[in-house]
């Protein structure tokens, strides 16, 4: 059985174009808000989907998605929330791929194989870990695979080549590759080294590249469809929505999800 | 019983290096110099010069005679890393890990402060080597601890104010981590026995001077070692260096303090033994103070040094297989230990340091005067006394 996140690249792929993949931190900026946004960015043209679950301490995010899990952990929302989320989005009929980002320390509390089995029973397609390098990953990938669950792994600009074709061969679902040396944010310009990282990231694996941090804009995404098969928007996302009054922001986000293509 | 590792990086099931994928290829770069520096007797030779011709070493172990005498019990025995250089123990670290970043040809140097002790010997050893020295700080603790950040300055280092999540320790770590990731090729100078391998082991075999002086200063001047060993525990560096000069005496009895803080309710205190429970944070599995979701709970201590919801994973190995023993003393506990040093031996400890006099001060009535009882005095108050006059309600 294929994955729903393979089918939905390569119908992407099919179709030629770049897949596209917004992230949504859960119950930001409201509790509920996920429940409305994340339908009407499917049908804006949302390919997949990453959710944010909220850690109060997330080092490898910038300011945008700090104060964004600031804000959802005050609305109250914790990983049980965030699993009952993607049921609930499921039950309502969204299609696109669901892939968990969250710390490890939440999720390990929670215990690794029970949030294996309760993603998966929910709907989630995936798991994104960002302090949990492959050399601490055994005990989540065990579960994810016993669970047909992607655990998704990082290449960074920094990661030297031998550690690219490592990665690569452990990785399943796509690899996330990190789009410049930083934290999460947005960014104006685009790291000019990209084409190639993406390069030699591609010389090792036949899964889809998928570029995250500081991609803001439909220029950006027009210029990653280049060389990658999928672009995450996340800071960019989260300031369309602050800049909304709370009535405009599900139909702003749309609008700007379909303006990035 | 067996304190050995099991595989580099770990004590046990902690320890590790829990980092985004960003900065893999720094921390093994890290690792290889810093195990590159080990095996080369110059880099030793040269860090041992300027322990003894920039900060003073040895420093000194002080019988506290007249706070022994009060007690009727043990005999207290300081080893005083607050005269060395900069005020506290975190020299040593610094100067270490300062001589192994100009060795891999750092010139930006990173690190986080606390109490700012940390931050101050940092900015020292930066100013020495000529490096340039950036600290981030959380804003409650720039407030608390005024003269450090004026210290830090003064040498020429940047102090950037953190005014995320609970404005101290762990916030500034955050911080640093996140500059590290922008800036992969700078030199990330972490303070305490934390964080991703190889940090708590490298941290830990700069501050084994302490244990190893300390040992060898016992025996020369009493002619016996202590019957217990007492220090701070914040990150855990003071006293896993002072701990590892006497792992191998297995009659010495271990005690790390931790900072009890205003209650034992989560938030009040920075009590991980007996508040925390295993967990990953910021880049090493070990205990954690952390609410039932994993959310890393805030702290509170007197103390900046102590305020933070992690400890080093060593500690918690020795915790766990029981070679060391962990406890806590309160805010209220620590300003008495703090006063009662002051008066009785004329030396103002450092409020982090005073938690362990007040564990002395606990332990020393339970024993016989024969008895002795070693307190590494980490660092000097003179970076405290704002806050203390606050509490006594003086204006100076
Ligand atoms: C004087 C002093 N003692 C102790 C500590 C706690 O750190 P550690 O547990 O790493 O020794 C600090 C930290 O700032 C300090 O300044």
């Amino acid at each position: 059985m294929t994955s729903r996140i393979a089918e939905t690249f390569a119908r992407c792929k099919a179709e030629g174009r770049i897949a596209l993949m917004p992230y949504l931190m859960v119950g930001y900026p409201e509790r509920g808000s996920t429940m409305a946004l994340a339908p009407a960015l499917e049908q804006a043209g949302a390919d997949l989907f990453e959710l944010g679950v909220p850690f109060s301490d997330p080092l490898a995010d910038g300011a945008t998605i700090q104060r964004a899990a600031e804000q959802s952990l005050r609305n109250g929302v914790r990983l049980p929330d965030c699993l009952r989320t993607a049921a609930d989005l499921r039950a309502a009929g969204l299609q696109a791929p669901l892939v968990m980002m969250g710390y490890y320390n939440p999720f390990l509390q929670y215990g690794i194989d029970r949030l294996c089995a309760d993603a998966q029973a929910a709907g989630v397609d995936g798991l994104i870990i960002p302090d949990l390098p492959p050399e601490e990953a055994e005990e989540a990938s065990a579960a994810c695979q016993a669970n047909q669950l992607d655990l998704i792994c990082f290449v960074a600009p920094t990661t030297p080549e031998p550690r690219i074709r490592q990665i690569a061969q452990i990785a399943s679902g796509f690899i996330y590759c990190v789009a410049l040396t930083g934290v999460t944010g947005a960014r104006t310009e685009l790291w000019s080294g990209l084409p190639d990282f993406l390069a030699r990231v591609r010389q090792h694996t036949d899964l889809p590249l998928v570029v995250g941090f500081g991609i803001s804009t439909a220029a950006h995404i027009r210029q990653v469809g280049a060389y990658a098969d999928g672009a995450i928007v996340a800071s960019a996302l989260i300031n369309t929505l602050d800049a909304l009054a709370p009535e405009a922001q599900t139909a702003g986000a749309a609008a700007f999800v379909r303006g990035l293509r | 019983m067996t304190t050995t590792i099991d595989r580099p990086g770990r004590y046990g099931p902690y320890g590790g290096s829990f980092i985004p994928e960003t900065l893999a290829p720094a921390v093994a770069a890290l690792d290889d110099a810093y195990r590159a520096a080990q095996g080369d007797q110059a880099f030793w030779d040269e860090l041992n010069a300027l322990h003894q011709s920039f900060s003073g070493r040895p420093t000194p172990l002080t019988h506290a005679r007249r706070m022994s005498d009060q007690l009727g019990g043990a005999q207290i025995y300081l080893k005083r890393e607050d005269l060395a250089h900069t005020g506290a123990h975190k020299i040593n670290n610094a100067l270490g890990q300062g001589l192994l970043a100009r060795r891999m040809g750092k010139t930006r140097i990173i690190a986080e402060t606390g109490a700012g002790q940390h931050g101050v010997a940092t900015a020292a050893v930066c100013a020495m080597l000529g490096m340039q020295c950036i600290v981030y700080m959380g804003t409650e603790d720039m407030e608390r601890q005024k003269p450090n950040v004026f210290r830090m300055r003064l040498m020429g280092a940047e102090v950037r104010g953190v005014s995320t999540g609970s404005r101290t320790l762990k916030d500034a770590v955050n911080e640093a981590m996140r500059d590290w990731v922008s800036n992969p090729e700078s030199y990330y100078l972490l303070g305490s026995a934390l964080g991703p391998h190889p940090y708590p082991a490298m941290v830990r075999d700069f501050q084994s001077v302490i244990g190893r002086e300390s040992r060898a200063q016992m025996l020369e001047t009493v002619g016996r070692l202590p019957d217990v060993v007492v220090a701070c525990v914040g990150g855990g560096s003071n006293a896993i260096g002072m701990f590892h000069g006497f792992l191998a005496d297995e009659q010495v009895d271990l005690r790390g303090v931790e900072a009890g803080g205003r209650s034992a309710a989560l938030g009040e205190h920075a009590a991980r033994f007996s508040g925390g429970r295993p967990g990953v944070f910021q880049g090493t599995r070990t205990y954690v103070l952390q609410d039932e979701d994993g959310q890393i709970a805030l702290t509170h201590s007197i103390s900046a040094g102590l305020d933070y919801a992690a400890v080093g994973p060593e500690h918690a190995k020795l915790h766990d297989d029981e070679r060391a023993f962990y406890t806590s003393a309160s805010d209220e506990q620590a300003l008495a230990a703090f006063q009662a040093l002051s008066q009785l031996e004329g030396i103002l400890p450092a409020l982090e340091s005073a938690h362990a006099i007040a564990e002395a001060m606990r332990l020393a009535p339970t024993m016989r005067r024969d008895q002795i009882i070693l307190v590494n005095l980490s660092g000097r108050g003179d970076k405290d006394i704002f806050t203390i006059a606050g509490v006594l309600g003086v204006d100076v």
